[in-house]
């Protein structure tokens, strides 16, 4: 009973000494973003004046707009493409069903500098080229596999006998997926369309392959910045990127359990 | 249809719901795959104007120059190493989540590690370059407690880069030992217990191999992105930050060796799908 005590605290330990690796250098970019030496010289002194000279970044600025647009319309046509396809998966039987499903996986497990060049290639190769629109495209589909599987996940706790009893009493097939399956499996499409927007807001590699000078999304933007030397400012944006991503991952959290169904 | 009441006329049916999204993702990943198979076949973009015409030279260039094949070892290298450390990192955290802590405490530590996941990688790659560098935060603080002085600058060095990884991918670790962990029943342990064996014996011959899926799948989801990864080694490793993935990247946006990219690419590629392709059986025991 002894040792399971201590062995209990160690493990409780061991957790605590693990978040502080994964939290701590975040925690220390978001306080040298309020401080006001530009070498990240100690003692800390406070200042806000780096986040002020963000607004005076136009690169910067436009870099975002693009991103949060791209990110929205990312979620928009992913949720609407996926949750028709998950509702599909689930409700049909056909030849080939399986190969689809299996067909959702190269995109999330072929590492994005792959997937990224081979956009490259491809685009370029049909004329679409690079810029925002071609991002969009990529976006698109690296995202939409992510929705599809966790629509999918949420439509397997619906029981079919909902469907049918709705059918039974005279709705027809649109009354039926708009009055009875989509509440059921919102809480998913929720879930999914965070998750879509996450995968791309964040998108970095991808972005990068894609972008040109002048139309560009805010990851890409900040690894030019790394590039050319740090600055406090890149401290400022990286914080409030890393500050939105994860409320946004809180808020995904509350629709949708991770670690499954207990 | 009395078995399953929602499975009715079948692919008539589903193909109006299916078809955007698939067509969606053949236009811009597989036909973009396909594609760079095809042009790493060539001798130049078929689009530049230039004459071009079929050519093994890409491939015979990855096996003539060392250059490309060292590096690829190195990637693999990284990979290995990386992986290795999420498991020596991930596993017991996975352990004390799944076994240990309870309740509501486990749900806020769980959310809590796989949090950092999802937020952006390229920025919790830069955050650490404020702790590694000289007179950054580890300097300061060492120097500051230790009687004597001494310089850390890990900044620009190889174990800065496997730092940065390790941090990018445990929380990965983390979520899928945890997964199997918890669903191994608890009377499984004790009877091991009751029977006589010893913690030691009870993890070695128990939890290890009832938890093997969640460690495969693990390990696949961190090796397959570090062997191709590029933009961790080119902040983090600075000039000793060159690696297979850097490589490619140059041909794309520094050298505009498209083909010889798409070759480097598809090996990759080819690498990967063979290491998922041997970790599958593992992967489909566990599914």
């Amino acid at each position: 009973m002894m040792t399971t005590r201590v062995l209990e605290g160690l493990g409780r330990f061991y957790i605590g000494l693990l978040l502080t690796f994964l939290y701590l250098p975040i925690i220390i970019m978001a306080l040298m973003s309020l401080n006001v030496s530009p070498f990240y010289q100690l003692p800390f002194e406070w200042t806000t004046e780096w986040y002020a000279s963000l607004w005076q970044n136009d690169q910067l600025i436009a870099a975002t707009w693009n991103s949060l647009e791209i990110a929205v319309i990312t979620t928009i046509i992913c949720v609407v493409l996926g949750s028709a396809a998950s509702l599909a998966l689930y409700r049909y039987d056909f030849r080939g069903k399986k190969f689809l499903q299996a067909l959702l996986f190269p995109p999330i497990a072929i590492p994005w500098l792959i997937t990224g060049t081979a956009m490259l290639i491809f685009f370029f190769g049909v004329g679409i080229g690079r810029g925002l629109f071609a991002i969009l495209l990529g976006h698109v589909a690296l995202a939409l596999p992510y929705v599809i599987v966790v629509v999918s996940a949420r439509l397997q706790t619906f029981a079919p006998e909902l469907e049918e009893a709705a059918r039974s009493l005279g709705a027809n097939q649109w009354q039926v997926t708009a009055r009875v399956t989509l509440p059921w499996i919102m809480p998913g499409v929720i879930a999914g369309g965070l998750f879509a927007f996450a995968v791309s807001f964040d998108q970095f590699v991808v972005s990068y392959f894609l972008a040109t000078p002048g139309q560009t999304t805010l990851p890409v933007e900040i690894y030019a910045a790394i590039r050319k030397g740090f600055t406090p400012e890149i401290n400022a944006v990286s914080t409030i990127i890393i500050v939105v991503s994860m409320a946004l991952m809180l808020l995904t959290a509350r629709f949708f359990k991770f670690g499954g169904e207990k | 249809m009395a078995a399953q009441g929602t499975s009715r006329s079948g692919l008539s049916s589903a193909l109006p719901l299916l078809a955007p999204a698939y067509l969606w993702l053949t236009a811009a990943i597989f036909l973009p795959l396909s594609a760079m198979v095809f042009f790493s076949f060539m001798t130049d973009l078929p689009l530049s104007g230039k004459p071009w015409a079929f050519t093994l030279g890409n491939y015979a260039a990855f096996f003539s120059q060392s250059l490309y094949l060292t590096l690829l070892l190195a990637s693999l290298r990284l990979g290995l190493e990386v992986t290795l450390w999420c498991v020596i990192i991930g596993y017991p955290a996975a352990y004390v989540l799944a076994k240990v802590l309870k309740g509501r405490s486990r749900e806020a530590i769980f959310l809590l590690v796989i949090l950092p996941f999802w937020s952006n990688g390229l920025v919790r790659i830069f955050s650490w370059a404020m702790v590694l560098r000289e007179g950054g935060i580890l300097d300061t603080a060492l120097n500051a407690v230790l009687p004597f002085k001494i310089n850390i600058d890990l900044m620009y060095s190889y174990p800065a880069v496997i730092i940065g990884l390790v941090h990018s991918y445990v929380p990965y670790m983390v979520l899928t030992c945890y997964l199997t962990l918890q669903a191994i029943d608890d009377s499984l342990i004790e009877a091991g217990r009751s029977l006589g064996a010893s913690r030691l014996q009870v993890l070695k011959r128990v939890i290890i191999p009832l938890s093997m899926p969640g460690l495969v799948a693990g390990a696949a989801l961190i090796f397959v992105p570090v062997v191709g990864s590029f933009m961790e080694p080119r902040i983090l490793g600075g000039r000793t930050g060159t690696f297979y993935g850097t490589i490619i990247e140059d041909q794309f946006v520094a050298v505009f060796n498209w083909p010889l990219g798409a070759a480097l690419s598809f090996i990759l590629l080819a690498v990967v799908l063979v290491i998922l392709a041997v970790a599958s059986p593992v992967l489909k025991r566990a599914a």
